[in-house]
């Protein structure tokens, strides 16, 4: 135990190791998975082969005679029951989507979707008895590509007659807070610079680690569900619309939840049908997915064409810059997919002081698996186009890209600065930060290095990377997202009880996995009612427990949720004072709290709020007229979003003749606001940097012709290893946000949002002498190889994802194996 | 349906067990043993790592009948008489673990790679936990906790200092 001499004198700013961490080295854990009720059956899912197809007829005889199935259901059983599954966001008041079915009925639109389920005793012969359901397909001419389904030749969903989900523009000189970014264009072709550059955004899948699972017991006065989600009280309302079940009768559990990065912020199929299954059954049914299942049919992420045209004068000052986006849906509209790419539409015009600007994006459906948040979401894939664009402005001009973003940045007496895309940044410090960063990274050796190989002609070159971002997080004000046609809030709630013994609960409406939020609310709370650390106890994830709440995704947490629990813990301490007034008796303008004690100025008169708790608790003498509580509930609705920002660099080695790239170094300085716990925000920003270099080197999901997922397990999907990565110099500057009481800015997404562009632009600046001007993601060594023999490097994956045997060689292994 | 005898965590178990069924299924379904987690279905994530005689096998990767007669080690019998061991220690004091869904595997497999060599260096530990998936913390803390673990100073956490938030 901690005594209170050993105890920091403020618990924010302190690298509190975390209290969730025993139970998780002990494997005392409750992942959703874990959960085994009586008389629990499993439920598995028969899913489609197909992108594109009419089911024909669905015969699941063989499946219901199987050992110990209780039950097999189709989508024609249950049409009338399962309603459509939801999206959240009206991305343009004219936005067309498909209907989506939990459980396909007659048609499917991708490979993996849901055509019937069993139901069995055991997770085993449910699995079995779902190869005996004979399904009965008609192909459709499916559309996978992005540019052939903004022609419209093929429609993914042949009723909507078009593609097009959305068309959605933002355009300064229309809003007011900018110039013509035509008229720009038009000026930089005759008298300064024009790059024009096309970039890819490859499809990128979440891959938590914890496989999603979803329990369901119908026995209770209300039904509960267990899932592993980043959003139980999403679930919990979507549950109630969707499946006509009152509100108030479904309890929703998030136990813990092994990771999300946005791929668990979803009302998903499996989760309705799973509730279906339940309720049809009488009996507490489970289903839990096989990574296969996870990686094709979990919402996929990024997948977007960036058509970028930027404007500068010859000195390098940027006059303005358009952005054309093609945003892959998939073939339908998850919770939030429709508004993901526009998540960015603010952030292109990023640290720089452009004066015009124009936005635009196509969301198109393909039939394809959905995409969705996915780390980042929208801001990834904005940092990195224009990331990459400074840098090919600064080669153009010949001078250092550290140079071209300073002449085009805000300064940091310029706060709060007014963007062109209307958003008002609170505080910052580009100048700070990249200095920091350049120290801590070895800038000038590193450039010096770099030219003694180029010089010597070494078949090993060094590249180096600039990335310089901010984001917008801490979702968010709810009036902005109501006029974005978002139908939610961004609010967050928290209440605080003080118990008899004078320990302190706090109930979080924020629903972590992973991020340490029971540790870091524990040290805001500990320093604002002055108890140890020790005696606060964080409760969340049970909308029992947490009743009211809007979950953990877009870097929302502290900023909002922790401001809730903040404002909470003042009103207990407002609550107290005209106890503590009356036991002390004093006058209530006579007292003052400081450390935890209530007392009277000018004397030595005090009480802790631990005894005005058992004051309250046995409630013999309270003043006449005031409650018997101290328990507080408040919510927190920000008034603007935070903005992180950070300068990233990084260096690769490139072989030039293998075309392989080596992590050299990568140092960064991001600038999050002020910090509650240094070791959590360390973890967040490794952990981020290590998935935005992934989407820059490794990761892509690729479907076959016939839109067949073929990355659909961890041996094609390539996730980095600790022999991949490398060790991290990291540090921060601190700008308080202006914003919010704790200055605090989020963290969650800011080393994903950094690093991807970072690392393109270090492999692209090795290659650059060599006539390269751009690397496709994933940046592989075939690609790399290929660029510098001149022969593209910038070609699609599909081809290189494909077996590397030929057909006959196929045909002659299955009859083989007696297939 | 095969008998098998095994011990696991100390303690000895006797069962009737379908022939397919592995050793993770095992420790999860009959024992009670959901320390232990199931991360993929390929043997690529090692998040169901456990120790069988002493030695670190991925048991996703092993039938149930495959060890009996056997000794199998999971997270849950790591820490004795309520200490924990040095490894978990380490992963709990390096913040390497945020999520913690990979981390009984992790612990597991960096137990075995110190007992196959006791002072490894960075690219050594980052050799030996290559068949271990982890998505949440870069594996930047979970190499420090391997060093600290076998007693080297991990190289100074950078960006942790109090002076950070002041």
């Amino acid at each position: 135990m901690t005594t209170m001499e050993e105890r920091p004198t403020r618990e924010v700013g302190s690298a509190r190791l975390r209290k969730e961490d025993d139970r998780l080295i002990t494997g005392r854990t409750r992942w959703t998975d874990n959960v085994v009720l009586p008389g629990m059956l499993h439920v598995a899912m028969v899913r489609s082969p197909f992108a594109h197809a009419r089911i024909t007829s669905i015969d699941t005889s063989a499946a219901k005679a199987a050992p110990n199935v209780v039950a097999v259901i189709t989508g024609a059983d249950i049409a009338e029951e399962q309603g459509g599954l939801p999206n959240a966001w009206m991305t343009t008041p004219d936005q067309v989507a498909p209907a989506h079915p939990a459980m396909a009925v007659d048609r499917v639109a991708f490979a993996g979707e849901i055509v019937a389920m069993v139901i069995a005793r055991s997770a085993a012969e449910a699995r079995d008895a779902v190869e005996l359901v004979d399904v009965e397909y008609d192909e459709l001419p499916a559309v996978l590509d992005l540019k052939q389904a903004d022609k419209g030749d093929v429609l993914a969903h042949p009723d909507l007659g078009t593609n097009l989900s959305a068309h959605y523009v933002l355009d300064s000189e229309q809003e007011g807070t900018g110039g013509s970014v035509e008229q720009a264009i038009e000026e930089a072709r005759t008298s300064g610079v024009l790059i024009e550059r096309e970039y890819r955004q490859q499809r990128l899948i979440p891959a938590f680690m914890e496989p999603r699972s979803v329990a369901v017991d119908p026995t209770a006065e209300q039904l509960t569900v267990w899932s592993a989600t980043q959003v139980p009280h999403f679930v919990r309302v979507f549950i109630a619309l969707v499946l006509g079940v009152p509100e108030s009768k479904v309890r929703v559990i998030a136990p813990d939840v092994g990771g999300g990065f946005g791929g668990k912020l979803q009302f998903t199929p499996e989760e309705a049908l799973t509730v279906i299954a339940a309720r049809r059954t009488g009996k507490p049914c489970k289903w839990t997915e096989t990574r296969s299942e996870s990686l094709m049919s979990g919402h996929h992420g990024r997948d977007q064409w960036q058509k970028m045209t930027l404007a500068a004068k010859k000195d390098g000052t940027v006059t303005g810059l358009k952005v054309e986006l093609l945003a892959n849906m998939g073939a339908y509209l998850g919770l939030v997919t429709s508004y993901i790419p526009m998540l960015g539409a603010r952030m292109y015009n990023a640290i720089y002081k452009f004066p015009a600007y124009r936005f635009e994006c196509r969301n198109l459906f393909t039939n394809s698996t959905w995409t969705d948040a996915y780390r980042g979401a929208g801001r990834p894939e904005a940092t990195f186009a224009i990331e990459r664009m400074m840098d090919e402005l600064a080669a153009e001009l010949k001078v250092d890209p550290i140079e071209i973003r300073e002449r085009n940045w805000i300064k940091h007496e310029e706060f709060p600065f007014h963007t062109v895309s209307g958003l008002t940044y609170d505080s910052g410090n580009y100048e700070a930060a990249t200095d920091k960063a350049k120290q801590l990274f070895g800038y000038d050796d590193l450039r010096a290095e770099q030219a003694k190989r180029r010089q010597a002609g070494d078949p090993v070159q060094i590249g180096i990377g600039v990335s310089t971002f901010t984001e917008m997080c801490g979702l968010a004000p709810s009036r902005w997202l109501g006029e974005q046609g978002y139908v939610g809030g961004g609010w967050e709630h928290a209440a605080i009880r003080m118990l008899p013994t004078g320990k302190v609960e706090v109930i979080t409406g924020t629903s972590p996995h992973g991020q340490g939020h029971e540790t870091a609310w524990s040290q805001i709370v500990a320093d604002r009612l002055g108890v140890p650390f020790e005696d606060v106890e964080v409760l969340h994830g049970d909308t029992q427990i947490a009743v009211r709440g809007l979950d953990t995704y877009g870097s929302r947490s502290l900023a909002v949720g922790g401001m809730a629990v903040l404002a909470a813990a003042d009103k207990v301490v407002e609550k107290a004072k005209p106890i503590a007034a009356h036991l002390l008796e004093a006058s209530v303008d006579d007292l003052e709290f400081t450390d935890g004690k209530y007392g009277v100025r000018g004397t030595d008169k005090t009480i802790g709020l631990g005894e005005v708790a058992f004051a309250v608790f046995h409630a013999h003498n309270i003043p006449e007229g005031v409650e018997p509580s101290l328990d507080a509930d408040a919510t927190f609705d920000p008034e603007e979003f935070s903005y992180p920002h950070g300068t990233h660099l990084c260096a690769v080695e490139v072989d030039t003749e293998t075309g392989g790239v080596k992590l050299r170094k990568y140092a960064c300085v991001d600038d999050v606001g002020q910090i509650v716990n240094p070791l959590i925000v360390a973890g967040q920003v490794h952990g981020g940097l290590v998935q935005g270099i992934s989407q820059a080197l490794w990761e892509e999901a690729v479907h076959d012709e016939a839109g067949t997922l073929v990355s659909a397990s961890f041996v094609d999907y390539l996730l980095p290893t600790t022999a991949d990565t490398i060790s991290f110099d990291i540090d921060h500057t601190v700008s308080p946000a202006t914003t919010n009481a704790l200055g605090v800015k989020g963290v969650g997404e800011a080393g994903t949002i950094a690093s991807t562009p970072a690392v393109v632009n270090a492999v692209v600046d090795a290659l650059r002498p060599m006539g390269v001007s751009d690397v496709r993601m994933p940046c592989t060594p075939e690609r790399i190889w290929k660029a510098i023999r001149g022969g593209g490097g910038t070609e699609p994956t599909e081809g290189a994802a494909m077996p590397h045997f030929d057909e006959s060689d196929v045909a002659e292994r299955s009859e083989g194996a007696g297939q | 349906m095969t008998r098998i005898n095994v011990t696991v965590d100390g303690a000895s178990y006797s069962d009737e067990v379908e022939p397919r069924m592995l050793l993770v299924h095992y420790l999860r379904e009959r024992l009670g043993k959901v320390g232990t987690v199931v991360g993929c279905d390929t043997s690529n994530c090692g998040a169901c790592t456990v120790h069988l005689d002493g030695r670190s096998v991925k048991s996703c990767n092993v039938l149930a009948v495959q060890a009996d007669g056997h000794e199998v080690t999971t997270i849950e019998g790591l820490a004795t008489d309520g200490e924990l061991h040095p490894m978990q220690r380490a992963f709990h004091e390096q913040h390497a673990l945020q999520c913690g869904f990979c981390t009984p595997g992790m612990i597991m497999q960096a137990i075995d790679l110190l007992n196959d060599n006791a002072k490894p260096s960075e690219e050594q530990i980052r050799e030996g936990l290559e068949g271990n998936l982890c998505r949440c913390t870069g594996y930047h803390n979970i190499v420090r906790a391997v060093q600290a673990a076998s007693g080297q100073q991990p190289a100074e956490m950078s960006g942790t200092t109090e002076g950070a938030a002041s």
